[in-house]
């Protein structure tokens, strides 16, 4: 019989009987066990939060900024970070959208369901994640070869691509795909959301990369100690490189998605997205600083902040007043983290 | 008032696992010129940090002017009159020179910079220096001699009574280090004392009037210059008499690598690297080439001129039979050269990680499983081997390396490097900062790979076949190590080659 599964964690069996720290557990787990309190919390002051469809909902809605804080979790172990991922989903959708949109006149036409005998999405899904890739590669590339911090590399690359889409669609959305696009969007799948499908794909994959392959544990090597990384003979700038094109080829995935659920690619899709998955990483634990963190945290982080503002938005909470919670509750998740290890540190 | 201005007596200082001052005294006078001698690790930036305020001691006493200093701030030791220059620049690269002078002392007028004080100040104290550079010029657009002159400038502008030199002339050329000597010798006739560090004892004998040496954390001796010999000095220095074991040397006859003039005049960005003047060496199958040179002395950099770390300008390096092109240490793992490097926390490890990762990681793609995937059992096998081979002892292979001892740390990497199964293993300064037992166990890794590194002299003639000894970036001597001495390497080590023919005329 074919064995193809990946080797199985070990780690368990090697570990001692200790006294029980809280501080520990709760660096460990804490955004968790606050995910769970939270979810209590919306449930029972709204029985509506706990319905399947709003949990379908709710994933659905982080299923987007959950594809691409995969690969912003990449990007940030590096040490790194990407502020042009909202301007490159952006990019993506509509590069994809005008690639099957067959009248040529890209203002408000709606591209033809029969041109591609059906195939119309499959053209578009490739443009978006080879467009991404692309995108991604030569803000990797720019900034390990002419030594440019990528902060700084991905805010031109922000305005730029953002520029570039309105350029390419005249300000105006394409809109109007055909039935077999727009099910990656809102379609299901065994009763399961397409979008929630490929966030689970990306997220296992992302998850097993990182802690089997040895990319992964290149990928923390090179956040950890670039200097030590270099001298054990890895090539960090190739390394360094990579992750920008992973970061770029799930943002043109997650403007796939975006553009199929509605069913329009606009040039201001994605705007201020960096920001809520750069979030989403570091609530997970990922440092900033590169180097420590890992998949199951940003996922939880992830689901955090979904849960939040959906059950926000429940409970009827002024939307201005969200954007005050969810800023307090980042600092509150960073500054506990950092507690926390400085504690560990002193004993 | 006493004749002495500053007095340490029974100072000790311990880190963990090691001793790294241990009763030392020193006494400088008022306006005198005092060597502060001894090799590397003798214990000598441990005293310097402890009177700069840096550190304090575990035990012991220091007196200033006759009144016992306590715990006071690094700051707080300047307002008293103790400055330390230290070998390492602390000034900022984009700060101009009247603003490096005052940094943390601005004048001001009110709540504002007075701009036109600072720079009138700044001016007089050039002046005093013959600092011949603007007030407003960034310091990074200094030589590094310049940038030494600003230290002092410093220095003097904190109206210092004792000034210490941390081996002011490493950096510097000849002429340079005429300047710098004026320069003491100006400070001391204003009445200003000067604890002077420095590895080249000529100079000793041409700017210093007492001296103090430092061994191996412990008080060796001191002296009038004027009454010692440099042969004395290196006596003090080197110590005991002891005849060490040597352990069954090779003679390696076929050559495996052979650079030929490798040269690198140019800085490098952003490093203290001290350039290379054409060295050549051989390295040969089997056995252990040592690398004798003081700190600054080009080991290092030649050892990373090899390995590929850093670019060198011109010169050809062999490797088994062929010239080969080394732009990277990846290219050179590939021919087989291994690098345990100088500074294991900065260099080496990835110290917030586990032992598996740090041991395995070069090695990984020998330990796959459908191609794609680490086969942790295999992993876990190959890091099981070395523990035992190496005895490191850790509780687990998933342990932090960071909470390691430095010798098992030192042996987490020397196992990831004897994983790739090297041809070439370089090995700089493998012994630093861990304790005796992991010292020796280290040193018997050693012989039974027989490889080559560099490191402290008895452990070089203990462990080495060949000895090459090197100096300001030249090689200055080499010798089988069956007849090298303590005496004989520390003479090419710090003597120029003229110097050392004088110095055997005069014997």
């Amino acid at each position: 019989m074919a064995q193809t599964t990946a080797p199985i964690d070990k780690v368990v069996e090697v570990e001692k009987k200790q006294p029980f720290e809280w501080v520990a557990f709760l660096q460990k787990f804490g955004v968790f066990l606050f995910l769970i309190l939270l979810i209590i919390f919306f449930g029972s002051q709204n029985p509506r939060f706990l319905s399947i469809r709003n949990l379908f909902n709710i994933l659905t809605d982080v299923s987007i900024y959950g594809v691409m804080a995969v690969g912003m979790t990449l990007v940030i172990l590096t040490g790194g970070v990407d502020l042009s991922v909202g301007a490159i989903l952006a990019l993506c959708a509509m590069c994809g959208a005008a690639a099957i949109n067959g009248t040529g006149d890209t203002r408000s036409a709606t591209p033809d369901p029969h041109k591609f005998g059906g195939l119309s999405w499959l053209i578009a899904l490739l443009m978006c994640v080879g467009l991404g890739s692309v995108v991604g590669l030569i803000q990797g590339k720019v900034s390990t070869k002419f030594r440019i911090a990528p902060f700084i590399v991905t805010l031109g690359g922000m305005t730029v691509w953002r520029g570039a889409t309105l350029l390419i669609g005249e300000g105006s959305p394409i809109s109007g795909f055909d039935t077999n696009y727009c099910w990656w969007g809102s379609g299901s799948f065994l009763g399961v959301p397409v979008p929630v499908l490929l966030f689970l794909v990306v997220t296992v994959v992302g998850y097993v990369v990182l802690r089997y392959t040895p990319y992964g544990r290149h990928v923390y090597a090179v956040g950890g100690n670039a200097e030590a990384a270099r001298l054990t003979g890895l090539r960090v700038d190739r390394i360094v490189t990579s992750v920008y094109g992973i970061m770029g080829f799930l943002a043109g995935l997650a403007g796939f998605v975006q553009s199929a659920r509605l069913s329009s690619a606009e040039a201001t899709a994605g705007l201020g997205f960096e920001l809520t998955v750069i979030a989403s990483v570091v609530i997970g634990g990922t440092s900033l600083m590169g180097g420590v963190g890992g998949i199951a945290g940003t996922v939880v982080g992830t689901l955090l902040i979904g849960v939040l503002l959906n059950g926000l938005v429940i409970m009827n909470v002024n939307p201005y007043f969200q954007q005050i919670i969810i800023g307090v509750i980042i600092v509150l998740a960073v500054g506990f983290d950092t507690y926390a290890k400085s504690r560990r540190g002193r004993k | 008032m006493s004749e002495f201005l500053l007095t340490v007596e029974g100072v000790t200082k311990r880190f963990p696992g090691v001793v790294a001052l241990d009763k030392v005294s020193l006494g400088v006078r008022r306006s005198e010129v005092h060597a502060l001698l001894g090799e590397n690790g003798a214990g000598k930036s441990t005293l310097l940090k402890i009177l700069s305020g840096a550190q304090y001691q575990d035990s012991g006493t220091i007196e200033f002017e006759g009144k016992p200093l306590g715990h006071e701030l690094p700051h707080q030791r300047q307002q008293l009159g103790i400055v330390t220059v230290y070998q390492e620049f602390t000034l900022m690269p984009n700060l101009s020179v009247a603003e490096n002078i005052f940094i943390g002392r601005e004048p001001v007028r009110g709540n504002f910079l007075s701009w036109s004080t600072m720079l009138r100040e700044a001016k007089k104290v050039a002046e005093k220096l013959d600092l011949r550079v603007k007030p407003l010029t960034s310091v990074y657009a200094l030589s590094v001699a310049e940038q030494q002159m600003v230290e002092i400038a410093r220095a003097l502008t904190m109206k210092a009574k004792l000034i210490i030199l941390d081996e002011p002339t490493a950096a510097l050329s000849d002429r340079e280090v005429g300047k710098l000597h004026q320069i003491v010798r100006d400070l001391k006739a204003q009445g200003i004392s000067i604890i002077y560090v420095t590895h080249r004892l000529a100079e000793v004998k041409q700017i210093c009037d007492c001296f103090t040496v430092l061994r191996d954390g412990q008080y060796a001796g001191e002296g009038q210059v004027a009454d010692t010999s440099i042969d004395q000095i290196v006596r003090l220095m080197v110590g005991r008499n002891v005849e060490y074991m040597h352990g069954e040397h090779h003679k390696g006859e076929e050559v495996v690598a052979r650079l030929e003039g490798i040269t690198r005049l140019k800085r490098l960005p952003g490093s203290q690297a001290v350039p290379l003047r054409g060295m050549s060496l051989e390295i040969r199958k089997g056995e252990i080439l040592g690398l004798a040179g003081l700190v600054g002395a080009g080991r290092t950099e030649l050892m990373r001129a090899l390995f590929g770390a850093d670019l060198f300008e011109s010169g050809k390096v062999y490797f088994e039979g062929r010239e080969v092109t080394i732009r990277s240490p990846n290219e050179a793992i590939e021919l087989g050269i291994v690098l345990v490097p100088e500074d294991r926390k900065q260099q080496g490890l990835f110290l917030a990680h586990s032992v598996r990762m740090n041991l395995t990681l070069p090695s990984l793609a020998k330990l796959l499983v459908c191609r794609f995937f680490i086969d942790r059992r295999k992993e876990s096998a190959l890091i099981e081997n070395f523990r035992k081979a190496l005895r490191i002892r850790m509780a687990n292979q998933e342990i932090v390396v960071g909470t390691l001892s430095g010798g098992n740390q030192q042996k987490v990497i020397l196992a990831r490097c004897m994983a790739l199964k090297p041809k070439i293993l370089i090995v700089d300064e493998p012994t630093r900062g861990i304790d005796i037992g992991a010292k020796a166990e280290v040193h018997q890794l050693l012989r039974e790979l027989a490889s080559n590194g560099t490191a402290e002299l008895p452990e070089l003639i203990l462990l080495c076949d060949r000895i090459i000894a090197v100096k300001e970036g030249r090689i200055t001597g080499e010798m089988p190590a069956m007849e090298a001495t303590e005496e004989k390497l520390l003479k090419l080590m710090v003597l120029a080659p003229h110097e050392q023919h004088a110095h055997i005329d005069a014997q």
